[in-house]
């Protein structure tokens, strides 16, 4: 099924966020408007090490047709992409944000992310910064926390149904190509 | 967001729709049987990265099928869990489980009235791999946190004891489990999801034989572990550590709360073989999409049995949480209120003496119940433990699982309640 079919329901699950901070920060409508639209991806704190998380995340988002741009102070290339120390420092237009790094570090990213005019920030499971997620939107970004963006693609194309995994997509129409 | 698309759809929408989209090419309603072994790449590098983990996607049936990913996110939805992998069989699912979170030298706290084939699975072939068991009686909170050490890893018992009928209390045992960082494992196989959800109460992790109720009609045999999620494995080695079997991979900080069930998949299950067959998914799906309208029926089935056993009198006691008057009845009222269950024992009076031959003679004269090793089907099914399921157990270890030699167990089916009735009175009235 491509993106965009189906109800979408929320995932209550596996999540430490409120109900009321879901609702605003894990919207399934907003998730799928943001990976329908994104074409170039920075994933802040991306690894080099192949068994690392970001490093699957990355892999992923690749194969799926995403542009990723790994952003990480140790420089160098990774998956065959030029490392940039900032956000900043990137010399193209960036859609989305996705972040591996520490919470407490999430501020300076937002504040980044605004200046370069992206049109989202995406916090990974368990990464979480009230403060900074509302300057975020406040500046008109979405902001997604909490949540694994692979996830949440693999959710909606159909591949994380491959794995057994609950979805909680219902529909009685059929996929699109 | 609109509260249209954030609608939380009932149990009999999932039963029906859950895990299965009409795919764009064929657009098949039903869902279709993918009886294949393998499945062609795309190309050398899609290969690696599959094999890698890094996509979702199926490489052999052995590890994933498209058919059983349909049944397993179904039941993973009417659980309530984050996914399910679905193996050969109850057995082989309750193995897998301890297979992946376990190592030599651990040890498991279970309750004794356990199915016996669980029973000799965890004292005898456990124990090869130097992983011992402590039984408890189910009943005893205290007990379990006695029998708690610090090689304990795991809680595990039948939502619906085999074959006493005895309730757990999910609640208190989750809260132990939850106090000492070890998960909670439950059998739910009698109760299905529809009478029973254990991960609602704290369960972690959930097994099923779906060979019983969930396929309900006796054709195919399936298990399935299904995950709550919930648990921080962050500090249990065998999940969190790098995996010598997958290049290192953490398979907790990398996958999170599916950590568990893709080492289950892609370790366990891929090393050891027990994998279902597309045709038995197929089967057990088939199943799923009625379960509700069969649990009704066979509960109020059960009732209505089990009241017309407990004032027959041949029969000296009967063992279902059903009845005001059975001690697990308050249990039942609060985990189970559609009704705990269609699969009961009960006990009958001996003759001269003898409880084990008056066993042997009622299940000879009963004309609708059939005599076999299984519960759950959609017909009504009897058998005598003591001589059958449980006779690999020592006098002990039946006495401890509450199995007397003159209980006989019932699986209630489907068929009119008056004619079951009437089969149980004309075999009593020959005794």
């Amino acid at each position: 099924m491509g993106l965009g079919s189906g109800a979408s329901c929320s995932i209550s699950l596996n999540t430490v966020l409120s109900p009321e901070q879901q609702a605003l920060y894990q919207d399934p409508d907003s998730i799928r408007e943001i990976l329908s639209r994104t074409k170039t991806i920075a994933i802040v704190g991306l690894s080099s090490e192949r068994q690392k998380a970001s490093y699957f995340v990355a892999t992923y988002l690749i194969r799926e047709g995403y542009r990723v741009i790994p952003v990480n102070p140790r420089g160098g290339t990774i998956l065959g992409e030029t490392v940039y120390p900032d956000l900043k420092s990137i010399p193209e237009k960036v859609d989305l944000v996705d972040v591996f790094r520490p919470s407490s570090e999430v501020p300076s990213i937002v504040d980044q992310a605004i200046e370069i005019g992206a049109m989202a920030v995406w916090t990974q499971l368990r990464i979480i910064n009230f403060e900074a997620a509302e300057k975020a939107r406040g500046a008109g970004l979405f902001v997604v926390m909490d949540k694994c963006v692979k996830m949440e693609h693999g959710r909606f194309s159909g591949s994380l149904h491959w794995a057994g995994m609950n979805t909680e997509l219902i529909s009685a129409r059929r996929a699109k190509r | 967001m609109s509260s249209e698309k954030a609608r939380k759809f009932g149990f009999e929408t999932r039963m029906l729709h859950a895990g299965h989209i009409p795919d764009p090419h064929v657009g098949a309603r039903a869902v279709p049987i993918y009886q294949t072994t393998s499945y062609v790449f795309q190309d050398a590098e899609q290969a690696a990265e599959l094999f890698d983990l890094k996509l979702y996607g199926n490489i052999y049936t052995r590890i994933s099928n498209p058919t059983t990913a349909v049944f397993e996110e179904r039941l993973a939805s009417l659980e309530g869990a984050t996914g399910a992998v679905a193996l050969a069989s109850g057995m082989a699912a309750q193995f897998a489980v301890f297979m992946t979170l376990l190592e030599p030298g651990d040890e498991i706290v279970a309750s004794a009235h356990l199915y016996g084939g669980s029973v000799t699975q965890l004292t005898h072939t456990l124990k090869k791999l130097s992983i011992t068991v402590r039984y408890v009686d189910p009943g005893n909170l205290k007990a379990w946190e006695e029998a708690i050490t610090s090689k304990t890893r795991c809680l595990y018992g039948e939502t619906i004891g085999n074959p006493g009928g005895s309730i757990l209390d999910l609640e208190a045992l989750s809260a132990l489990a939850d106090s000492k960082h070890i998960p909670l494992i439950i059998d739910n196989t009698f109760a299905t999801p529809y009478l029973c959800r254990p991960i609602d109460w704290g369960a972690t992790i959930v097994t099923h034989s779906a060979t019983k109720f969930i396929g309900g009609h006796g054709t195919s045999i399936g298990g399935a572990v299904v995950d709550s999620g919930k648990f921080n494995f962050a500090r249990f080695p065998t999940i969190a550590d790098p995996s010598p079997s997958y290049h290192g991979l953490r398979f907790f900080d990398t996958f999170g709360h599916y950590g568990f069930l893709m080492k289950l998949r892609v370790e366990t299950l891929r090393d050891t073989g027990a994998c279902i067959s597309p045709m038995n998914s197929f089967l057990l799906i088939q199943g799923l999409e009625t379960l509700s309208l069969r649990m009704e029926r066979h509960v109020s089935n059960a009732l209505g049995v089990a009241k017309y056993l407990a004032e027959h009198p041949k029969v000296a006691r009967v063992n279902y949480a059903g009845l005001p008057d059975n001690p697990y009845h308050s249990l039942a009222l609060k985990y189970l209120p559609k009704g705990p269950g269609a699969v009961f024992s009960f006990d009958l009076k001996p003759i001269g003496g003898d409880a084990r031959e008056a066993g042997r003679r009622f299940i000879e004269k009963l004309e609708l119940f059939s005599h076999l090793a299984n519960v759950g089907d959609a017909r009504s099914l009897v058998i005598h433990p003591a001589s059958t399921t449980h006779q690999q157990l020592s006098d002990e270890e039946l006495a401890a699982g509450s199995v007397g030699p003159g209980l006989v167990r019932l699986s209630v089916g489907l068929e009119t309640l008056e004619d079951l009735i009437w089969d149980l009175d004309q075999a009593l009235a020959a005794l």
